[in-house]
């Protein structure tokens, strides 16, 4: 089991670097409460948004025909994939077809989540993921620790010793803007060498066919512009139903995940460019599961955006990593059950039910619920750890008694301080105990009330 | 049973209640006073420039951009401007060297400074994300509001490759500072013609 607390151990210990964290990932919440502020209808958009996704979950089947029908007609070719292994043959099989050994790609929390990279890279073929944040983690052999900004968990400095090694800049170079300068270089000889571009899907426009990337590099781009072959991977809850929806999802979008108003490029394909190829690959990978579950459905509104990453004061704490999965966070710890319970029973605890997440989400997904769904679920069937269980038993035992309750009170005012501390709370300080319990106090309040 | 028939027939059992497609002919968008104002404040926010070309003509426009008058490789998708004929390249890398690429747009909005740039350059789009810099060419009355009125008002081609296009290439994944030029263009001007 992913215990989230113990892997978060390194990365609590090192106490500077946690509160630098810490303050640029809730810097970019405030980003995007600026950009949210400046927009009257947003509380609209947000429920807009929730309902396009459930009406278009609704009869999800029908728009991913009514989409594949209009794909094939703009000349593109669609595959479908029932889980991660279907999807990686059929992508290794396009390349292999082809002599592909150089592919470049643009960000794709799927493949991700499929384990693209090795699978390819096993197989003899060079992958460069071309995002500057997920060049960085790459070159590290580490997964993204954030599904928008992939090495925010990293110092300009240490990305700085990276590219030394990696791209012969100077020692000691670790101004953004020289290191950014060198990726671009490296890059742009990676994108002009490839044989293939392959990219992941934002949205997918059930009413023309198109699938539209949004990106601020021009990795994206570059990545399907220059090579013959252009591979679109995407999850079967990205489809919207016509381009006017589409609208209402790229106005939350960028807003949401860096107080943007529009990311630089929003791309829409439909169809390859003339004398290319454009290859669809549609994947399930456990999503008709979660459809098939009433009170967990509505995670797969997702679109992705990390708000609940960034305004989660877990998240911020603990680093991406300490998740152990691809997409970290609330929403990674509301899908990862859905994939493998026993490995991820573990991160739906990884939350204080704030509910923040739930107030930040663009399509109004209920995050925080759906983490306390999957504690009582998980412990429905045994999935928690005997010490949490036994927690939860003494808790609820003196929860139903007021005399109990009294007396752990007391106990607690006393003994809570000598406790030992462990997991994410060694570095933390209890507040000072009162003396006396509210009850005390309430009844001691001076004056009428 | 093929991938695709199972997929679809999971999808199908899991018998999700039909809900309705909510009317978008009610949203509301944000509106602006100023328009043409609002539309080059969004730009600026992007890490573009934008300037109204209320005389002359666009190419002279053009020549107060300092990138554009250093330049040797210009591409463009506006007629009568630039050296390079986009319709004789045979291979989209031969673009690689481009150092100016001007394009026109259909439509900006002024919500974001987004601009409307469909399938220009066909086979050679490259140019468009090659380019070291940018300038797009937008009518004053192609300017709308928001992305409800611009989807309301465009179509979307049934085959090729249309954009959204706001500012130059930009990343901020080295410690969130914001680096202008990631991939594509350094800098983007847009011009606002009357």
């Amino acid at each position: 089991m992913i215990d989230h607390a113990a892997r978060a151990k390194t990365f609590v210990e090192d106490e500077v670097r946690l509160h630098w964290h810490d303050k640029a990932v809730w810097f970019v919440r405030q980003k995007r409460d600026l950009a949210r502020a400046v927009l009257p209808e947003w509380e609209e958009l947000r429920t807009l948004a929730s309902q396009i996704k459930a009406h278009t979950l609704s009869r999800l089947a029908d728009y991913l025909e009514e989409f594949e029908k209009k794909a094939l007609a703009a000349g593109a070719q669609v595959h479908w994939a029932r889980d991660a292994d279907e999807h990686n043959l059929i992508v290794h099989g396009l390349l292999q077809a082809r002599g592909v050994t150089r592919l470049v790609k643009s960000k794709s929390m799927l493949t991700e989540d499929c384990g693209l990279n090795p699978y390819l890279e096993a197989r003899g073929i060079e992958v460069v993921d071309t995002d500057l944040g997920e060049r960085i983690v790459q070159f590290r052999h580490e997964p993204p620790s954030h599904i928008v900004m992939p090495a925010i968990h990293l110092r300009k400095e240490e990305i700085g010793v990276l590219f030394h090694e990696r791209l012969g800049t100077p020692v000691g170079l670790a101004d953004p803007r020289a290191l950014t300068e060198a990726a671009r270089q490296h890059l742009r000889a990676k994108f002009l060498g490839a044989q293939a571009g392959l990219t992941g899907v934002n949205f997918a426009i059930a009413s023309t066919g198109g699938v539209v990337v949004c990106t601020n590099e021009g990795n994206a781009d570059l990545g399907t512009a220059l090579p013959p072959l252009h591979i679109a991977c995407m999850g079967v809850e990205k489809l919207v139903p016509g381009p006017r929806e589409l609208g209402v999802f790229l106005r939350l979008l960028a807003r949401s995940a860096t107080g943007q108003a529009i990311t630089t490029y929003t791309s829409h394909y439909h169809g390859p460019r003339p004398g290319a190829e454009l290859h669809i690959v549609i994947v399930d990978h456990g999503r008709s599961g979660i459809l098939a579950r009433k009170e967990f459905r509505r995670a797969l509104q997702c679109i992705r955006c990390g708000a609940c990453l960034n305004t989660c004061p877990v998240y911020r704490h603990s680093g991406g990593h300490s998740y152990g999965v691809a997409v970290a966070g609330p929403i990674g710890s509301v899908l990862a059950p859905h994939l493998d319970a026993k490995k991820n029973a573990g991160l739906p605890f990884a939350s204080t039910l704030c509910g923040s997440c739930t107030d930040v989400c663009p399509v109004r997904i209920d995050l925080h619920h759906q983490l306390l769904l999957w504690r009582g679920e998980l412990a429905a069937r045994g999935l928690v750890p005997l010490g949490k269980r036994f927690v939860s038993r003494v808790g609820r035992w003196v929860l139903l008694r007021t005399w109990a309750y009294r007396l752990f009170g007391k106990l607690a005012r006393i003994f809570a301080p000598l406790l030992p501390r462990s997991g994410w709370t060694r570095q933390r300080e209890l507040p000072p105990m009162p003396r006396e319990s509210f009850r005390a106090q309430w009844r001691n309040r001076a004056g009428p009330r | 049973m093929p991938a695709r028939d199972d997929i679809l027939r999971a999808l199908r059992a899991a018998e999700v209640p039909p809900l309705p497609r909510p009317d978008l002919s009610a949203v509301a968008g944000i509106r602006y006073d100023d328009l043409r104002e609002r539309f080059a404040k969004s730009v600026v926010e992007a890490g573009g420039r934008c300037a109204v070309v209320l005389q002359g003509s666009v190419a002279s426009a053009l020549l107060q951009i300092p990138e554009y008058a250093a330049a040797t490789k210009i591409a463009s998708l506006v007629p009568g401007i630039g050296n390079l004929d986009l319709t004789a390249v045979k291979d989209p890398h031969e673009l690689a060297e481009v150092d100016f690429c001007v394009l026109p747009a259909e439509l900006g909005v002024a919500e974001n400074g987004a601009c409307w740039i469909t399938d220009h350059g066909r086979a050679n789009r490259a140019v468009c994300f090659l380019a070291q810099h940018l300038a797009i060419v937008v009518q004053a009355s192609s300017l709308v509001h928001n992305l409800h009125e611009a989807y309301a008002r465009l179509e979307l081609p049934a085959r090729g490759f249309s954009m959204w296009l706001s500012g130059p290439s930009k990343t901020a994944d080295i410690e969130q500072s914001l680096v202008i030029g990631a991939h594509g263009a350094r800098s983007c001007t847009v011009l606002v013609t009357s």
